[in-house]
């Protein structure tokens, strides 16, 4: 080798992951280096002000997969950590009509008793089904995941007792439930409980978000469940805004990391990983500096770390072939507003707590189908489905007193769009936006001071998200557990000796939850002494 | 007969959930939605506005003025700069602590000190033959807090003094909403904040004031259940909860003192003669058997608990003010007095009274949990208070 490493580990990507891996790997006495690309960081997990006294949630929005633990472990809170809770979920419909979903049960129930009697009734019943079917999974998402197809005893014990688990705790007819969850399509899943057409249709969005797929696609219903996983203070299913933007929970984990002594540099674009013998021994940026370490960490995607910064030589060619294969077209875009004043639905006042939730466009699941169908063919929806939420009703300091900020996440916009993404494209889909927008809040138009438009084109040149993909790579059965990102490489490793992955392309996946983050580095830091060997 | 504040016309208006408490012989809003969570998230995101009317409020005056506070109170009076303000506890001969308040120096010569009991008896007695007056303000004046990250950005909208001048307990005289008022950087919520003091019959108008300057900054009349949760994260005493004022108790041994509180760095022995300075001068020498901690239940252990059950760890919603068990082991050695789950935090916390051996931070003890109808005990380790403490408290 020959050269003398400079630190313990370098991690690549100042994502959440990334950051939250080199706190771990600080706080247990390791120098940490971490190079992030652009002049910030957070990744898709940032706050930006673009248009002067406007704070937007660039990408991400809101929180709920955060996990508890990783924010009692760093202190977070002591880091400027504040989250509050998102409580409500308010669908405009045509005509003026709507169905909110409050904090509170019985005025759920009664809100939704006036679209069907039935479904008002069934409703708790299926989110204590939910719940049940989120505990069942969870012990998977905490654990790095075992490998079935190995042969090393360990591996096949924690196998085992998550055998045991789920023959012990489950009943019967969770189980036939969990098994429809993992293959059914979300609406097919809801029709089986649920007439309601607007609370199908909002409850089915949840299994979309984020994929390149439609309510009637097969494996959408385990999306759903996955977002039913979130959970804040032990509450399954909420979701929370943090003060100060998403951009927030980078901070404060940066700032954990600072404490422990992490170095962190931005505007340090990794190009290479240096591999030499089948072992990774540092990187190379692009400013041609070469930093040498003894553990390589990547927070970028999969496509990025194997297809890019480690030259195709060094990697075993089905692994290269899996990581081509790795599904990660993006599909959704992003629409942020400066307003000079509130949207104003119809048939609701103008101000209300309705606004401090989640607004959800999308009335039926015919609706989201269509919009689904649009970007089967290479187009963008026409009429997008919505998931807006205006941080500013919430923390007013995200935009100057008695203005606001909306963020609005957008689904279809597919990343291989006929002819491809270009400025007319952009805008003409940030119209599209705004125009279903103003079918429900016809104010809207006359209220935007300025409007961000990021097409997954400009998701991937920004944040370097690869495709544009949300979660580092879709969330569908077949690049889940320990087939995240490729099989027999869930446990962070990589067929490089010392180079590990700890973004949301590995398990358990993407979303705002260090928690491939937290466990990549406790993986790493277990078998410190003994690097990897096969 | 229980009866509304000066501020009742405007927090009954709001008061939606109709959920009311008891306050020294006021009614004040438990919570004005159905549940105190948003009022929780005002105090530590926004800003959130608190009748704290009730409390008590004396004024005293004259040549003496000094003299007799600090015979009463252990902090050193004299030390205490005009529009300064001091935490103190005040005691009994035998050095137990009767009551907590703040005093403030109005001027040379003029103190005001708030007190969660009726303490003008004992004040009057203590000023037998001492050239000062001493008045009971408590039902002429009205008082909000205003506490939260933007409480002061809002205050600057109505008030016309220097905010960023004001330091953490100082106060100021100045005109709030056209009102005379004092504002005082302090709080029970250990977040940045102030609160503001005015004439009763003007009460209506600072609320309505106040509520109008805090709406673009996200502000929320807030309820006692709300203050509760960050009074423990604060690590703050309650009065009759976390310790038995000595008036009330049965038996000494329900008293203590305020080292046996972690109010040691209150009690000025060296100051001069003060009431139950000899007690406490003796206690310090002989040193403690009792501490009031932090305690925090390890998340783990309660996950493990419930899961148990099959369940995911069931968290209390409200603070908590009830005696529960702490051991060693086997062997009692305390009990907790508070006890919240800490939103922010994402940690269950608690306060407590324990022998003095297991009192250091880091100790392990385990506290008593009800999961499922059994008792069962959570581990726990002793930390420091308080519990959470963001800069922006002092800056
Ligand atoms: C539009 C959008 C909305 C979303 N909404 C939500 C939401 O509301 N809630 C939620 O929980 N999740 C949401 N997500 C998903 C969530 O934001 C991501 O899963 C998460 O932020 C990923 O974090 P990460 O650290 O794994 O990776 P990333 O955040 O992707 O971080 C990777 C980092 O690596 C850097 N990098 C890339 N290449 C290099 C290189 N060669 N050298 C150095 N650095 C490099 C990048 O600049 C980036 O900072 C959303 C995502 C998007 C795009």
């Amino acid at each position: 080798m020959g050269r003398v490493p400079h630190y313990d580990a370098i991690v690549i990507g100042g994502g959440h992951n990334g950051l939250t891996t080199a706190a771990y790997l600080a706080k247990a006495g390791k120098q940490v280096l971490l190079l992030e690309r652009r002049d910030i960081l957070g990744g898709a997990t940032v706050t930006e002000e673009i248009y002067p006294g406007f704070k937007y949630s660039v990408a991400s929005y809101v929180v709920s997969l955060l996990r508890p633990d990783v924010i009692r472990e760093l202190k977070l809170a002591e880091h400027g950590l504040e989250i509050v809770p998102l409580e409500s979920s308010f669908s405009p419909l045509p005509g003026g009509d709507y169905l909110v979903r409050w904090a509170d049960r019985d005025q759920t129930r009664r809100e939704i008793y006036r679209h069907s009697p039935h479904d008002a009734d069934l409703y708790p019943e299926f989110g204590r089904l939910m719940s049940q079917m989120a505990r069942a999974v969870k012990p998977l998402i905490s654990m790095a995941p075992p490998d079935p197809t190995s042969l090393n005893p360990k591996e096949l014990l924690e196998l085992a007792k998550l055998g045991r688990y789920f023959a012990r705790d489950l009943e019967q007819e969770h189980f036939y439930s969990l098994v429809k969850l993992m293959t059914m399509s979300v609406a097919d899943f809801l029709d089986e409980w649920f007439e309601s057409e607007p609370l199908k249709a909002v409850m089915s969005s949840s299994g979309i978000i984020g994929t390149f797929l439609g309510p009637r696609s097969p494996g959408t219903a385990y999306v759903m469940l996955h977002h039913f996983m979130g959970e804040i203070d032990g509450v399954f299913r909420a979701w929370g805004f943090p003060r100060g933007g998403t951009g927030a929970v980078a901070e404060s984990i940066a700032s954990a990391a600072r404490s422990y002594g992490v170095e962190i540099r931005t505007s340090a674009d990794v190009e290479q990983v240096i591999v030499k013998k089948g072992r990774a021994l540092g990187v190379a940026l692009e400013s041609g500096e070469e930093i040498y370490a003894r553990r390589v960490v990547s927070g970028v995607d999969p496509k990025r770390t194997f297809l890019k910064l480690v030259d195709e030589s060094h990697l075993p060619s089905d692994f290269v072939e899996d990581i081509r294969r790795f599904r990660i077209q993006g599909s959704s875009g992003k629409v942020n507003l400066a307003l000079s004043e509130l949207p104003h639905f119809t048939g609701l006042p103008a101000d209300g707590p309705h606004l401090r939730g989640f607004i959800s466009v999308g009335p039926s699941i015919e609706y989201l189908e269509r919009a689904y169908d649009d970007a089967k063919y290479g187009a963008f929806s026409r009429r997008p489905y919505l998931d807006i939420v205006i941080p500013s009703a919430i923390d007013p300091a995200m935009a100057p007193p008695g203005k606001h900020v909306m963020s609005i996440f957008v689904q279809h916009a597919p990343y291989n769009l006929n002819g491809g993404w270009n400025d007319a494209q952009r805008e003409a889909f940030g119209d599209a936006v705004v125009d279903t927008l103003a079918e429900f809040a016809p104010n809207i138009k006359d209220a935007i001071l300025h409007r961000q438009v990021l097409t997954p084109w400009d998701l991937e040149q920004v944040m370097g998200l690869t495709e544009g993909n949300i979660f580092q790579g879709e969330l569908s059965l077949h690049q889940l557990f320990f087939l995240r990102p490729a099989a027999g490489w869930a446990r962070y490793r990589t067929p490089v000796k010392n180079l590990y992955l700890c973004g949301s392309a590995a398990h358990p996946g993407g979303g705002i939850s260090s928690a491939p983050g937290r466990l990549a580095a406790l993986e790493i830091l277990k078998n410190w002494s003994k690097p990897w060997s096969s | 007969m229980l009866r509304g504040t000066p501020f009742h016309s405007r927090t009954s208006a709001l008061c939606e959930g109709q959920n009311w408490r008891r306050w020294a012989g006021y009614v004040v809003a438990g919570s004005y939605e159905l549940t105190h969570e948003r009022e929780y998230y005002a105090i530590r995101t926004t800003a959130a506005l608190i009748d704290i009317s009730p409390l008590h409020k004396y004024r005293i005056h004259g040549p003496d003025a000094v003299r007799v506070v600090d015979r009463i109170v252990t902090r050193d009076a004299s030390k205490c700069a005009v529009n300064q303000i001091m935490y103190t506890p005040w005691c009994t001969d035998a050095g137990k602590v009767l009551d907590d308040g703040t005093l403030w120096r109005l001027d040379e010569q003029t103190f005001r000190l708030t007190a969660a009991e009726p303490n003008l008896h004992w004040l009057l007695e203590n000023a037998i033959g001492l050239a000062v007056e001493i008045e009971d303000e408590s039902d002429r004046i009205a008082a909000v807090a205003l506490q939260g990250p933007n409480s002061r950005e809002i205050l600057k909208l109505i008030s016309d003094t220097d905010l960023d001048t004001l330091g953490y307990f100082r106060l100021k005289r100045a005109a709030v909403a056209d009102l005379p008022a004092i504002i005082t950087r302090t709080g029970y919520t250990g977040d940045l904040g102030y609160e503001i003091w005015v004439e009763a019959d003007q009460a209506g108008r600072l609320w309505d004031a106040l509520m109008a300057a805090g709406r673009a900054y996200g502000i929320l009349p807030t309820g006692i259940l709300a203050l509760d949760i960050a009074r423990v994260e604060a690590g703050l005493l309650l009065l009759e909860v976390d310790y038995v004022p000595a008036r009330q108790a049965e038996v000494a041994s329900q008293t203590s003192t305020p080292y046996e509180l972690g109010l040691g760095w209150t009690v000025k022995l060296d100051k001069g003669p003060f009431i139950g300075r000899q007690a406490l001068a003796e206690q310090k020498r002989r040193g403690l058997k009792w501490k009031f901690v932090g305690i925090e239940v390890e998340w783990e252990s309660l996950e493990r608990l419930y899961w148990e059950f099959g369940l995911p760890p069931q968290l209390p919603t409200e603070a908590w003010r009830e005696s529960v068990p702490v051991y060693s082991g086997r062997q009692w050695i305390g009990y907790a007095t508070s006890g919240c789950w800490s939103p922010i935090l994402k940690k269950y916390l608690a306060m407590g009274h324990l022998r003095a051996q297991y009192a250091k931070p880091g100790t392990p003890v385990k506290m008593e949990v009800k999961v499922e109808h059994q008792r069962k005990q959570a581990a726990a380790r002793v930390v420091k208070k308080p519990f959470f403490d963001p800069e922006r408290k002092r800056a």
